[in-house]
């Protein structure tokens, strides 16, 4: 497990993979290397409760026979395993049907540069460091409210990989990547019952991420302000989401717009190019160079280069996310966007993905709301992508008269994603990163809420 | 089944010298329990739209997990190299939770039972079915979809296997070996009629092989099914919102049974005491109609297990008795810690992940009700008999599912089809509201899958027709 293999050996593996596949009869293919490191330590009740190490290796092969493709991936790099790796691989790919639209991306738009991005950063946390950072986190959390009495713990993790990405038309490029997340979920109880949440810090350099003390603090303020929750009555009225919700307000945007859900019918914004989807307010920017961000990547599962793009400008929408093959099924060409899982052919979707902040703070977005719901907490899965249809299980906190009047659980809250977009009211001045996809607070004009 | 052991140990190339090392080097004086977990994992997915079978994939993966408990602490490495020199790295690794020492004693494994039953014999070749046999089944699937009305405009499908062998060694000086196949086989389709899209899904399958998709043609029902949901999801009207008696149909409806009280009877969240059922057990938690269990014994069904992923045998387990929450589901840390016995519900999605205590088949025993009195007893409320995913916040007890074909019931008949919607209720109160038990129980088709800690297993769930007197319902109509 401590063997280390340097770049150089994973390009040659690759370009072994190459020649072998074209020896079967490839008419073209590309590799994938992944390697990695993970150490993650979860502490709970001021004791350690699980330590997590491995380092994993993987490397997956598309060929393609003419129009004809397959995938395939594997853990065992040895030689005469690979060997039979690529004969399957290669049978494989003569089984299935022609697709005219398949095949690498032709002409030269390969990634030729391949500029620093911060998303490597060497550090490497010792066990007991990271033990120490987990279990200072739990008991910051514990220190901020006496009503703190449980915890279902705090979690440090620290990991690193590589990527190395070739194809028989002859490009070869990787990079380095690095993640230190903090997290802690606490629970509070008072005699109505039990609350748990959770708050977490992430980044791709260790001195950035948040400190243990402010990470346990934020998420004893979000647990016990739970406590007490009850139903509202059913009704129509304003929702804020909190960034954290807000951002999965993106995400299923994200999906909307992925290409392949878009060239197989399943999506709600089906010939909405150039439409306007939302208020003139609303812009959002796909980046997939921002430096340190936990989207970036120098080049995409293809190998094309990353960008920043603007998706929705002044609430118009000026781009989908496309690799080359979805592109060219929508008449389009690629916008750096394939997203790749080892051993699978490229899908499409963000890098960083974010909605540009407004002018009002989050404090004057609840001000102007007399009666409406903040939405601190979304759970279930009752989103149809091919209508847009919303249906999800809330929790938050019931606003009167421009203050948080009380929590409030077992809602849900419904609507259709496409008129959501188009009923965005306001937008915070809140932006933060904490993952790929990324909103500041945002106030819809209506949705209905079922309570009791 | 010692065959099959002896087979697994020689895909993994490691001697019994070697396991018995390995283990001593983990197996402290202060660790309570170590395991080894040997596993070889081939995955295989053939993948059809436009009418085009365009996709296949394959995914071959094998490693170890090294793991021990000590207390309440567990240290866990995972190695994709088998030999003894990673064994050992691993092993060094996931005692560092233990305080200290050093031992090289082997630990013997002298016992080595052969599995007492096979719920799931099968022949590889099925399982592993060759690729031009899949296109062909997929090509006959969309035929039939597009065949069954004009308006469905595509047709997606998937189908997919895996053939997974694993090796169990113990501190205990147990070793036990299975192969677990598992099918599946998923239809998606799209309606569309005067710019109206709608979307129907239908799927299923087990620890079974070909075989079972050919049966009587079942792959050609799926893509019936599939269709006939879309088309009818064509005229669907807004669902209501606001608190109503609603009917689920039997079979995978009981992903309530799963959500609302399944996660929160799992021992790790009620040994921390971070599940709302914590202090309930003895307690009445559902209406006196309601008996619930666990059972991972159920021959080919998806969510079964010869052996748990700790060598443990699965077993019945009684959740809830006529509304007495009677048990947890345990893996052999939370039982040691616990003081209760061990199910062997002990489950990990693959070697690179710990075992935690999971649900394998999960359903409402039959009641005496008939179906049809059921949805006669109800004045206005809503019928629902498929549904999409569910989630569960396990503290607070609040949990969703949402349903995706569903239909409105107007004085005693079922009406209109409604729009998907969620459900939402609460864990330990939602059972008490069940006021009638039909006696159809219906297992599901075979497509669940549970997600918790970030690891997926296959699961099975189950459920007769049952009338819910009062749940919110998460429609757009207020």
């Amino acid at each position: 497990m401590t063997r280390a293999i340097g770049e150089q050996d994973y390009s040659n593996l690759a370009q072994d993979l190459l020649a072998r596949a074209a020896k079967h009869g490839s008419t073209a293919a590309d590799v994938m290397v992944a390697d990695g490191e993970t150490l993650s330590v979860q502490v709970r009740m001021g004791a350690v409760d699980r330590l997590t190490k491995a380092r994993e290796k993987r490397l997956g092969l598309r060929v393609f026979f003419g129009q004809r493709s397959a995938s395939a991936s594997t853990s065992d790099f040895s030689r005469e395993s690979l060997e039979r790796f690529v004969g399957e691989t290669c049978t494989l790919a003569q089984a299935v049907i022609e697709d005219p639209v398949s095949g690498l991306p032709e002409g030269s738009p390969y990634a030729t540069e391949f500029p620093d991005l911060n998303i490597h950063d060497p550090t490497k946390l010792q066990t007991d460091q990271q033990i120490d950072l987990a279990l200072r986190t739990e008991r910051a959390a514990f220190d901020a409210d006496s009503r703190i009495t449980n915890s279902e713990g705090a979690e440090c993790d620290s990991s690193s990989g590589r990527i190395i990405l070739a194809n028989s038309h002859g490009f070869l490029g990787h990079y380095a990547n690095s993640s230190f997340s903090l997290s802690v979920s606490p629970i509070a109880s008072d005699a109505a019952g039990m609350q748990r949440d959770y708050w977490y810090g992430v980044d791709r350099s260790f001195a950035k991420l948040e400190s243990p003390e402010a990470i346990g603090k934020e998420a004893t303020r979000r647990t016990v302000r739970k406590l007490g929750a009850r139903k509202v009555a059913t009704c129509c009225a304003p929702v804020v989401f909190d960034p954290e919700v807000a951002g999965s307000l993106l995400g299923h945007l994200c999906s909307a717009l992925s290409g392949y859900a878009l060239y197989k019918g399943a999506s709600f914004l089906i010939g909405q190019l150039g439409a306007q989807i939302a208020p003139g307010f609303v812009t959002i920017y796909d980046d997939g160079r921002m430096p340190g961000g936990l989207g970036t990547r120098p080049f995409d599962g293809e190998g094309l280069p990353t960008r920043k793009q603007a998706v929705v400008e002044r609430g118009r929408l000026t781009s989908y996310l496309l690799d080359t093959y979805s592109g060219k099924k929508l008449g389009l060409s690629s916008t750096g966007n394939a997203s790749r899982s080892i051993g699978e052919s490229p899908s499409a979707g963000p890098t960083n993905f974010y909605m540009v902040p407004g002018t009002t703070s989050p404090n004057d977005i609840l001000t102007s709301v007399k009666r409406g719901l903040y939405v601190t907490d979304l759970i279930g899965f009752g989103i149809n992508m091919v209508t847009g249809d919303y249906s999800r299980g809330a929790s938050g906190f019931w606003i009167e008269n421009g203050e948080l009047a009380y929590p409030v659980e077992e809602i849900t809250i419904a609507g259709n994603l496409k008129q959501m977009y188009a009923n965005i009211e306001t937008i915070g001045t809140d932006l933060v990163f904490r993952g790929r996809v990324a909103c500041p607070t945002v106030k819809l004009a209506e949705m209905t809420i079922a309570g009791q | 089944m010692a065959k099959d052991e002896a087979g697994a140990l020689a895909r993994f190339g490691v001697t019994d010298r070697e396991i018995e090392q390995a283990l001593g080097r983990v197996k402290l004086s202060t660790v309570d329990y170590a395991d080894l977990y040997f596993e070889y994992c081939q995955s295989e997915s053939v993948s059809m739209e436009e009418g085009i079978v365009k996709r296949a994939t394959k995914s071959i993966g094998q490693g170890v997990g090294v793991r021990a408990t000590a207390g309440e602490k567990t240290g866990f490495a995972y190695s994709d190299e088998l030999t003894s020199k990673d064994l050992n790295i691993a092993a060094e690794t996931a005692r560092y939770i233990a305080d200290s020492g050093h031992s090289t004693t082997p630990v013997s494994v002298t016992h080595r039972p052969s599995l007492a039953r096979n719920l799931y014999p099968h022949d590889r070749p099925n399982i592993e079915v060759a690729t031009p046999d899949r296109v062909a089944l997929l090509n006959a699937i969309d035929a039939e979809a597009r065949r069954y009305d004009p308006r469905i405009k595509n047709v997606m499908a998937a189908y997919n296997t895996e053939y997974k062998v694993m090796l169990v060694a113990t501190s205990e000086g147990l070793m036990v070996g299975d192969i677990q196949p598992l099918s599946r086989l998923q239809v998606t389709c799209i309606a569309e009629e005067n710019g109206n899209r709608q979307v129907g899904t239908f799927g299923g399958g087990g620890r079974i092989g070909l075989e079972y998709f050919q049966q009587n043609q079942r792959y050609l029902q799926f893509a019936r099914e599939a269709a006939r949901e879309a088309i009818l999801n064509l005229s669907a009207v807004d669902a209501p919102a606001g608190v109503m008696p609603v009917v689920l149909g039997g079979g995978w409806p009981g992903i309530l049974l799963h959500e609302a009280i399944g996660h929160g009877l799992e021992a790790d969240f009620n040994r921390k005491k971070t599940s709302a059922f914590s202090s309930l057990l003895g307690k009445k938690v559902a209406s006196e109609v309601c008996t619930i269990v666990d059972d991972g014994t159920l021959p080919f069904r998806r969510g079964s297990l010869n052996v748990d992923d700790e060598g443990t045998p699965t077993s019945r387990t009684v959740l809830i008795e006529r509304g007495i929450l009677r048990g947890y589901i345990t893996d052999k840390l939370n039982a040691r810690l616990m003081g209760i016995p061990v199910t062997g519900n002990g489950r990990r999605e693959s070697y690179q992940s710990v075992v935690l205590p999971r649900m394998t088949n999960t359903f409402m025993l039959a009641g005496e009700s008939d179906p049809q009195d059921i949805i006669r007893s109800v004045k206005k409320g809503l019928y629902a008999v498929s549904f999409g995913g569910g989630q569960v916040d396990i503290t607070n007890g609040k949990f969703v599912f949402s349903a995706s074909e569903a239909y409105l019931i107007e004085d005693g008949q079922v009406t209109k089809p409604v729009k998907g919607a969620t459900l939402i209720g609460s864990g330990p109160e939602i059972l008490k509201q069940v006021s009638m038990v039909g006696h159809n129980l219906k297992l599901d088709e075979g497509v669940g899958t549970c997600g918790k800690e970030g690891q997926s297993v296959p699961v099975g769930v189950g459920l007769p027709t049952i009338r819910i007197d009062e749940i919110t319902v998460g429609g757009t109509k207020a």
